[in-house]
């Protein structure tokens, strides 16, 4: 047994032993848990896929003589930002398009840019165009303003994602008859091949599925620079199915996380086209896991062969809500490239990177030996498994 | 002699046809199949390299566009941004020819250049777009 502030004290002499989750995995297979355990204080994990409820706040500062953009419209970069707040505060949303991109006017669209570029652009230190409108104040006389704002100049740059993280996904094929298009790339007719999603062993909310040790205030890697988790993310389902070990067969887990836009790094926020679909911001994102005891160490040394997703046609079955699974497939059978599904062979493709979450993992590992980063204790639980918190479709009442 | 690659469309009415049979047979030309997706009762595409006479060659374009097929010549070069790509991989189950593979024992996600045929599919679907095509 051992407890966060001991390890941090370790972190700070220099002692500490860091392993990535793909460590955790070889080292637990060769020792087992237990010796494993009492060998390892900290278990880095990592992904990198497209995160859509991702979305960026800023305070611009206030110009002279002052506008009020709450209430009035702004364009970052012609992309529409929410402006329901104050003056000068706006929001951007990673999947926000402009508003004369065709979007799936000639289909498959092609969502060449949007919200997530933005972002994308404002961390690699890039020149953005502000263009905004407001219907003016006696306090706020200010009808218009069009600007070129850099995030080293303005106030606040916060990185905001209310859902991400997600603790395994679906296997996406389609069982019709034509080639479509969805968020989980495109699917060729009749099992032509099948996407995935997930950074599998090195998933952070895989390797912790009770959240033992992840919760609100967890400290973490956010694209490429500190944040925290602030919340469990939207359609947080921890009472989803469940293998006998534990670990989830179907999107359950998801976490809301929060960071210093400044301080993040453009390869770890890269902006994505859908073909079809829309725009969406790959996202970097590692956690730390405190080797608190022998069952932790277990559950971060699982295998990619011990881990299972649902296969999910997303032809009839996804769009129309129907929970239908073709079967589950193990990681390790997913990242070998090639699944047999209903007696086909198929080619499979993962949206998410297993070499940046890899990156991911080792950076996090390289931060923590260093003393630059210790470990946060959460100040809450995420609702478990256990809770009966769960993630209820909508329940239409009709009006005319 | 040369030797071109064409893509050749095919539309739904041609596809039971034999008619790289009658290239073969009519114009004395050499055929590889480079790529090949016919389906019944679909659209079909063909990557063929033709080898003979200049002279053959012609005439078999000829007569391929008096029947109803598309021609073009496989000139495009399609090519990868190394900045932009972040080796996912969902490239890897879209190609048609196996030139966008993962390795395994590092993750990366390699690309044989030699192997594509320009059939762009990748460069529509990859999502950071760091496929492109050259002229
Ligand atoms: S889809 Fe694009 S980013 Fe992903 S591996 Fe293929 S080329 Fe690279
Ligand atoms: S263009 Fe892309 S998908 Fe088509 S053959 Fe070349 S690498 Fe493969």
């Amino acid at each position: 047994m051992k407890t966060i502030k001991e390890i941090n004290e370790k972190i700070k002499k220099g002692q500490v032993v860091v392993i990535t989750a793909k460590e955790a995995v070889q080292l637990v297979r060769k020792k087992g848990a237990k010796k494993a355990s009492q060998e390892v204080d900290v278990v880095t994990t990592g992904t990198f896929g497209p995160m859509c409820s991702s979305a960026a706040y800023f305070n611009i500062g206030h110009c002279k003589p002052r506008i009020k953009i709450g209430g009035g419209s702004c364009d970052l970069n012609e992309v529409p930002c929410y402006t329901g707040f104050a003056a000068v505060d706006i929001l951007l949303g990673a999947t926000a398009l402009p508003e004369d991109d065709p979007r799936n006017k000639v289909f498959p669209g092609e969502f060449k840019y949007g919200g997530a570029h933005v972002i994308h652009e404002l961390v690699a230190g890039k020149d953005v165009k502000l263009e905004a409108y407001a219907y003016g104040t006696d306090c706020y006389p200010r009808k218009e303003i069009k600007t070129f704002i850099n995030l080293k100049d303005i106030n606040e740059a916060v990185l905001f994602n209310i859902r991400n993280c997600y603790q395994n996904y679906n296997v996406a094929v389609n069982l019709s008859d034509k080639t479509i298009y969805t968020y989980m790339g495109m699917l060729k007719p009749k099992i032509g091949n099948a996407n995935y999603c997930s950074a599998g062993e090195l998933s952070p909310l895989l390797k912790d599925p009770n959240y033992r040790t992840i919760g609100i205030g967890t400290k973490i890697f956010l694209g490429g620079g500190v944040g925290y988790v602030s919340w469990q993310g939207t359609q947080h389902n921890p009472i989803a199915k469940r293998l006998p070990n534990g670990i989830t067969c179907v999107p359950a887990g998801t976490l809301a996380v929060i960071g210093d836009l400044k301080k993040m790094r453009p390869k770890w926020l890269v902006g994505v086209s859908m073909l079809g679909y829309g725009v969406s911001l790959a996202v970097g994102i590692g956690v730390p896991i405190p080797v608190l005891d022998e069952q932790v160490m277990a559950s971060a040394g699982v295998p990619d062969d011990e881990i299972f997703a649902s296969i999910v046609d997303y032809s009839k079955n996804y769009p129309n809500m129907i929970a239908e699974s073709l079967g589950q497939i193990s990681y390790a059978d997913l990242e070998s490239g090639k699944i047999n599904i209903r007696g086909k062979d198929v080619l499979t493709g993962n949206l998410s990177s297993r070499l940046r979450a890899l990156q991911i993992a080792e950076e996090l590992k390289s931060w923590i030996k260093k003393g630059d980063f210790a470990l946060s204790e959460s100040v809450a639980p995420l609702p478990d498994k256990d809770s009966g918190y769960t993630c209820r479709a909508l329940k239409e009442k009709p009006f005319k | 002699m040369v030797s071109r690659k064409i893509v050749l469309h095919f539309p739904k009415t041609l596809v039971e046809q034999p008619i790289v049979y009658k290239l073969v047979k009519e114009f004395n030309l050499q055929f590889n199949i480079l790529k090949a997706s016919v389906m019944p009762n679909q659209e079909g595409l063909m990557v063929l390299e033709l080898v003979g006479s200049k002279e053959d060659f012609d005439k078999a374009i000829s007569y391929l566009k008096a029947c109803g097929v598309k021609t073009q010549p496989l000139s495009q070069d399609v090519v990868r941004d190394e900045n932009k790509c972040t080796h996912c991989g969902v490239c890897v189950s879209v190609c048609p020819v196996g030139a966008l593979v993962k390795d395994p024992k590092d993750n990366r996600v390699n690309f044989d250049n030699k192997k594509c045929i320009a059939c762009e599919l990748c460069v529509k679907i990859c999502p950071p777009r760091a496929m492109e095509v050259s002229f």
